[in-house]
């Protein structure tokens, strides 16, 4: 596992900072206090969470005025997800089932 | 028989290739890309017609895939898009004789890498994504 996965790993397997990048991710951009307010923990635990969040680059933070607004970087997980290896073997595998249907047909 | 895999990336688009020697003539590969009832015993149900601008759906277990033929040459060449879950592509068959048999090459293009977060994130839902994450990060 590369560094850049491990980080990404240990950074979402905590319930709290994952919860926060799933909403980020499905509501779009939040404030620090709009995030506390559903979160069920303190807003100093949440601006810690985000700070690690924004560390493994996964969130990224815009001040204007006195908040802090915060949204998801989904490129961020870009390492974990080779898409053109998971087609190339879902092609590869119905290639394989192409052939085995060729050798069933007539003719 | 060959097995050739190929990725290219671009900053604009993806694509998928896989190549293959088959022992069996053009004509007959034809009708196992082309009927739906063949296509359905290698790649999923579908409504498919070899007829261009025909729209039609490939039906798994995970969902569906919507595409338009756009080229029909009969043994040599077919096209359509596939569009799921928020990702746009093509496929494009190519059926070359090669001996007794077919070289047969399957690239599916056009993706822009932006759009694979979309397919990610719907193929699999966050909460299939994370669940593997907590079972990788569990095993350290």
């Amino acid at each position: 596992m590369t560094a850049t996965h491990d980080i990404l790993f240990r950074t979402l397997a905590d319930p709290t900072r994952r919860a926060l990048f799933e909403r980020l991710c499905r509501d779009g951009e939040q404030t620090v206090a709009n995030l506390t307010a559903q979160a069920g923990i303190s807003q100093p635990a949440v601006s810690k969470h985000l700070g690690l969040l924004k560390q493994a680059g996964l969130v990224r933070d815009r001040p204007q005025g006195r908040q802090t607004h915060y949204s998801a970087q989904l490129n961020a997980l870009a390492p974990l997800i080779d898409w053109t290896s998971q087609m190339t073997g879902f092609w590869q595998s119905k290639f394989d089932d192409l052939e085995d249907l060729l050798r069933r047909m007539d003719q | 028989m060959t097995t050739a895999p190929m990725t290219t990336g671009t900053t604009e688009t993806l694509s998928v290739v896989v190549e293959r020697e088959i022992p069996f003539a053009p004509e007959k590969i034809w009708r196992a890309l082309t009927q739906p009832h063949l296509i359905e015993a290698w790649l999923m149900k579908n409504d498919f017609s070899p007829a261009v601008d025909h729209r039609f759906q490939l039906r798994g277990d995970w969902g569906s895939v919507d595409c338009r033929v756009l080229v029909v040459e009969p043994n040599r060449s077919l096209s359509y898009t596939w569009d799921a879950m928020g990702l746009e592509s093509v496929v494009t068959w190519t059926l070359t004789p090669q001996g007794a048999g077919t070289l047969l090459r399957m690239e599916q293009a056009g993706f822009r890498p932006d759009q694979q977060q979309a397919y990610q994130g719907a193929k699999f839902g966050w909460q299939k994504f994370f669940a593997s994450l907590e079972q990788i990060v569990a095993k350290e």
